[in-house]
């Protein structure tokens, strides 16, 4: 299953400079482990110790904020595509 | 409609049905906030912030004040301040239009900038500096004043419950939040059935920079509980739609009319909203703003919308 995950230039360090990285699982919370096993340090800068996403970051599952659908236990389908934001205002 | 001043024009603004856009089995409406007195939706917040300061003896004749702003409310302070006598420093990421930058010279406010790079967030960071050094300045802080959401929970709320009591959904741009917190929570106390979207701009890289993540900014006012969903629209999105608007329906809004517009559509669905849902989007503000932008020109779409993405549009 491959889901396509778009990240932003500040967690690039963690991609090995990457913008677009791949990965799989059936749940956003597979799919960032399954990322931090290529990429480390991921998981970390998304999720805290409790497993709930850090408030300052953004992700997106087809253009949809995660906290609206099910969070990290948020399901996934191949072809999804899912996008990590830094939270930014407007105004 | 008689006006004893300008603050007085402010609000009452249109709600006009998109017939030709909506989609089969639902009702778009859309609140033309482009048609307040400085040409947006901040009119409203502007009148709030300084009403509501005055009423604290926080201002006085010949007060500065101070206030981060992607644009569209420095504009509105400035239209309120001048006439009252306030002086008024705006402090603005680079990445704006020019229009904004033009109106808010007119009227006599000084403009910080603060670095593309940053964002509104940089905005929010250079303000809080220097109003922390310099104690004879009063920061409105639209970010943070509850006068914000209350400017839409008394006014724009109301509005739309009076002109269309049969609302199902109300969709709004994200800034501070304070458009969507305020008529949101109106609304949903109106009829808790009532679902309430986000439109939240999605930029180029450069906005997001290369910031700290620890460092990011939730406003204060925004309430994400009031919210049923937040959907991001990039300026590729964000143009379309606001081209379709001019072309289906002839209206000549700014681009985060058209990210609003985009959500609208995408939650036209069953299994969001029953067939038969009358949906209202607020138009943040009307076009003119973005002329300079390119936004409307004549050319490769994409290419007009690579160049908008590290624009700030909302
Ligand atoms: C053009 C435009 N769209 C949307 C918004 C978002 O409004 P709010 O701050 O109420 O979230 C703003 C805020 O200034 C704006 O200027």
């Amino acid at each position: 299953m491959a889901i396509e995950v778009r990240v932003p230039t500040v967690l690039r360090k963690h991609t090995g400079g990457e913008r677009k990285v791949t990965g799989s699982g059936a749940t956003l919370r597979e799919l960032v482990d399954d990322l931090e096993t290529r990429n480390a340090g991921l998981r970390g800068a998304l999720v805290g110790d409790d497993g709930s996403l850090h408030r300052f970051i953004n992700v997106y599952v087809n253009d949809e904020d995660v906290r609206y659908l099910g969070g990290i236990n948020t399901p996934l389908d191949d072809g999804d595509s899912v996008s990590i934001l830094p939270a930014v205002a407007g105004g | 409609m008689l006006a004893g001043d300008i603050s007085q024009a402010v609000g009452d603004t249109p709600l006009v049905g998109l017939p030709s856009l909506s989609p089969p089995g639902y009702a778009l409406y859309l609140k033309l906030e482009g048609h307040n007195p400085t040409g947006s939706v901040k009119d409203r917040v502007a009148k709030y912030l300084i009403e509501s300061a005055e009423r604290d003896g926080r201002l006085t004749p010949g007060s500065r004040v101070l206030e981060p702003t992607s644009g569209n409310t420095g504009i509105a302070l400035a239209a309120i301040c001048a006439p009252k006598g306030y002086k008024l420093t705006c402090v603005m990421p680079r990445n704006t239009s020019e229009e904004r930058r033009a109106l808010l010279a007119l009227y006599g406010a000084d403009i910080v900038f603060s670095p593309a790079s940053e964002g509104s967030n940089g905005a929010v960071r250079v303000a809080t500096e220097l109003a922390a050094d310099d104690p004879d300045v009063y920061m409105p802080f639209q970010y943070g004043n509850p006068a914000n959401p209350q400017a839409h929970y008394e006014t724009t709320g109301p509005e739309i419950l009076r002109d269309l009591p049969t609302v199902n959904a109300l969709v709004a741009g994200l800034g501070t939040g304070g458009t969507l917190t305020g008529a949101g929570r109106r609304l949903k106390e109106h009829d808790p059935a009532i679902k309430v979207f986000a439109a939240e701009p999605e930029y180029g890289d450069l906005v997001y920079g290369l910031r700290n993540l620890d460092e990011g900014f939730v406003p204060p006012v925004f309430d994400e509980r009031v919210l049923d969903g937040r959907i991001k629209i990039d300026s590729r999105k964000a143009l379309g739609a606001t081209r379709d608007l001019v072309a289906a329906e002839g209206v000549f809004a700014g681009v985060s009319t058209g990210a609003a517009l985009a959500v609208a559509l995408r939650v036209c669905t069953p299994r969001r909203l029953p067939e038969g849902s009358n949906v209202v989007v607020v138009s943040p503000d009307g076009g003119w703003k973005y002329l300079s932008t390119g936004a409307y020109a004549a050319g490769d779409l994409e290419e007009i919308a690579a160049r908008l993405q590290d624009t700030l549009w909302a």
